[in-house]
């Protein structure tokens, strides 16, 4: 099969890969980028552990063609630390015992990002409305609502 | 189309690990030569946080500061035999196996201390802050660190300790079936409140309430995280999950989480809890477990709630819409029960 090249920027920083038609995001950032922060879930968008944000926007990388982000900016829980800081929602979600086993963690904290980004002050139904698409097993997701708020109220009173 | 309301309750008594094989657990801690501890355990840290508790537990029964200590779990090549993580036996029985253990290495601590100091070991104690002192004389001091330096390069000695914890098997009565499956047992009662759509059958929950008995909290941030979660567990079972076997055929089965329904972010509802501590007097410092009894009470309550709002009593689980529906229409409809 014939490879295609393909360039995006990667949490700020430009790559370069070659990738098969039909390869999705997931695969493309997991396997040929090595970010393993995206998790593969149930691959027909069901779980939202995969997601990532393309261009600001919230999208479920196990269902993006690798091909849909050429020229566009790709940004995955590995590129929310800030250097040796955790980023608010992470610090949130440690403080708030929002995660257990971690598997739906990327998930939910890139979920939670796209909302905070565009919306810094949400009510708690905008919160449970953006991680609507995201399940959990361990936490009853009441933990992960909270550290969302929390994260949102820290940065509104920073 | 009317929703009704309805209130259930449902009480448990919940056995912490079990009767098979003596459901053994072993712990070994050892010292390095910077004075922090190792413990080593082949059991496994699902995230419910059985490495925190065992640390805690470790560092507690040295008498040296948490930080002090790291526990390295889920290796079965390297660490000592464990049953596993279930049953909700890992803080009880792992719990206990580290306690034994972090007790001898304790001894030996002392013993390498007081030949350092060069008093009798059974008048020194440990100021949980990495410090060993002479008992009503705190300057008669040494760090652990230096009890370990002292161990390993002058004394010969390892710091270590080796602990199990072994329940005597418990075998059937021929002529009565009596047995101690268990030797505690942690408690809890939960009321849930639902709304049940007698048009489509759909069971949504309003509130629940809980308290439960589950020996000493040694994590309470650890007890409420599992409690909080394991609630929806149940109610996910309760309404939601049907899992293997209770299939018509295997190839009816779920696939993906697209096909297995568990509850959404949005489902969830307010639950107040509250945990009562009556410390076990066979667990580590009191803890039983607050595993799986988590979600157990749920399912019942659940179910209970549903007979009280709309009259029908369905015994199998999930409780999906279709059950829920085909029940009110055998029975001409729904018929609220009394409400207390």
């Amino acid at each position: 099969m014939t490879k295609t090249p393909l360039q995006f920027r990667h949490n700020g920083r430009d790559v370069a890969i070659f990738v098969d038609g039909g390869t999705n995001l997931l695969v493309a950032l997991r396997e040929l980028i090595g970010d393993m922060t995206p998790k593969f879930g149930c691959g027909q968008g069901g779980c939202g552990t995969c997601s990532v944000l393309v261009d600001g926007e919230l999208h479920l990388s196990c269902l993006t063609l690798a091909e849909t982000v050429a020229g566009r900016s790709v940004e995955t829980l590995d590129g929310m630390k800030q250097g040796p800081n955790l980023h608010p929602l992470q610090r949130a979600f440690a403080d708030s015992f929002a995660a257990q086993c971690g598997y739906c963690t990327p998930g939910m904290l890139m979920a939670a990002k796209a909302l905070l980004d565009r919306n810094p002050s949400p009510s708690r139904a905008d919160v449970i409305e953006a991680i609507s698409g995201n399940i959990c097993r361990c936490t009853g997701y009441e933990p992960i609502i909270n550290a969302i708020l929390a994260a949102a109220g820290g940065r509104a009173s920073a | 189309m009317t929703r009704h309301r309805g209130r259930g309750i449902a009480s448990i008594n919940y056995p912490i690990g079990m009767n098979l094989g003596g459901d053994p657990s072993q712990a070994l801690v050892h010292s390095n030569p910077s004075g922090k501890f190792t413990v080593a355990l082949s059991s496994i840290d699902l995230g419910q946080g059985m490495k925190s508790v065992t640390r805690q537990i470790c560092a507690e029964t040295l008498g040296v500061p948490v930080e002090d200590v790291y526990v390295d779990t889920a290796d079965s090549d390297t660490g000592p035999h464990c049953m596993g993580s279930f049953a909700s036996r890992g803080t009880h029985r792992v719990g206990n196996a580290v306690m034994a253990a972090a007790r001898e290495a304790r001894g030996v601590m002392m013993e390498a201390a007081a030949e350092e100091l060069e008093v009798n070991a059974a008048d020194l104690e440990t100021d949980g802050r990495g410090n060993i002192h002479v008992k009503g004389a705190p300057h008669r001091s040494i760090s652990t660190k230096d009890v370990a330096i002292a161990a390993q390069f002058k004394q010969g000695k390892t710091i270590s300790g080796r602990g199990i914890f072994l329940v005597p098997l418990s075998n059937v009565d021929p002529e009565t079936g009596e047995m101690s499956p268990a030797t505690c047992y942690a408690h809890a009662c939960l009321v849930a409140e639902v709304e049940v759509d007698d048009e489509t059958g759909e069971v949504a929950m309003v509130r629940m309430d809980s308290a439960y008995e589950l020996g000493r909290a040694l994590n309470p941030r650890l007890v409420e995280q599992q409690l909080v979660g394991g609630a929806w567990m149940g109610v996910s079972h309760a309404l939601y999950e049907t899992p293997e076997p209770y299939y018509p055929d295997p190839v009816h089965g779920p696939r993906d989480f697209v096909e297995y329904l568990m509850p959404g972010p949005g489902d969830i509802c307010p639950h107040d809890i509250a945990v009562l501590e009556r410390p076990a007097p066979d667990g580590p410092f009191g803890g039983k477990g607050p595993g799986e009894m988590c979600a157990n009470p749920v399912l019942p309550a659940v179910a209970n709630a549903i007979f009280n709002a709309v009259g029908v009593r369905i015994d199998n689980l999930p409780i999906t819409p279709e059950k829920v529906l085909r029940a009110i229409k055998a029975q001409g409809g729904a018929r609220p029960q009394a409400r207390r």
